[in-house]
């Protein structure tokens, strides 16, 4: 059992690096600054879910401090860029 | 690596199913945010992403981890209700942006 669990591991992380290389192609080729800003924002959960595997990986727990502090970090700068986009200034 | 002693079925195959769920959904949401045409289509990506791919390893996360330490482990809860908070108001406020961009 032990064994598979290594495998699918290896198996998400995969897929979370090949989604991670989609959203950068977004984020490269998208036409529109939205766009641009939604494909950061996917590449931050992606993020997130890679920190989580390797956490489940290692059997460590400091790694799930570190996705909240990811999350965290993610909304905060979707934010800004949204508001940035709509008003043209961040603080007012 | 991982080091618990043998791992039981009743443990190890809802977190392999999960873990497959979610990594396989979020790579449908990446595939749906680079393929589809439109920007009002694309934005449905990156929301099965969070709630579904994400969502899927933080459960197979919370299992394992309360087995192994055989109490119930808190983080992930927090982690849980954090992106289950905020994803909706940061694809809200980027749909706003981009509709109030195109009246402009």
């Amino acid at each position: 059992m032990l064994i598979a669990l290594e495998y699918t591991l290896a198996f998400a992380l995969g897929m979370g690096a090949l989604s991670m290389l989609l959203c950068g192609a977004r984020l490269l080729i998208g036409p529109s600054t939205q766009d641009r800003i939604l494909a950061l924002d996917a590449l931050w959960v992606c993020t997130l879910m890679l920190v989580l595997l390797v956490g489940i990986r290692l059997g460590n727990e400091l790694y799930f401090e570190l996705a909240m502090l990811i999350a965290l970090l993610g909304f905060v700068s979707t934010m800004a860029l949204a508001k940035f986009l709509m008003r043209g200034e961040i603080i007012e | 690596m991982i080091t618990a002693e043998q791992l039981p079925a009743w443990v190890g195959v809802p977190v392999i199913i999960f873990l497959l769920l979610g990594s396989l959904l979020t790579f449908i949401g990446a595939l749906g945010l680079f393929r589809l045409p439109h920007f009002y289509q694309r934005i449905h990506g990156p929301a099965v992403m969070v709630t579904l791919g994400v969502g899927c390893v933080l459960i197979a996360s919370i299992f394992l981890f309360s087995y192994w330490q055989s109490r119930p482990v808190i983080h992930e809860w927090l982690i849980t209700l954090f992106i289950f908070m905020t994803a909706p108001i940061s694809a809200m406020l980027i749909m706003r942006s981009a509709k109030y961009r195109r009246k402009k």
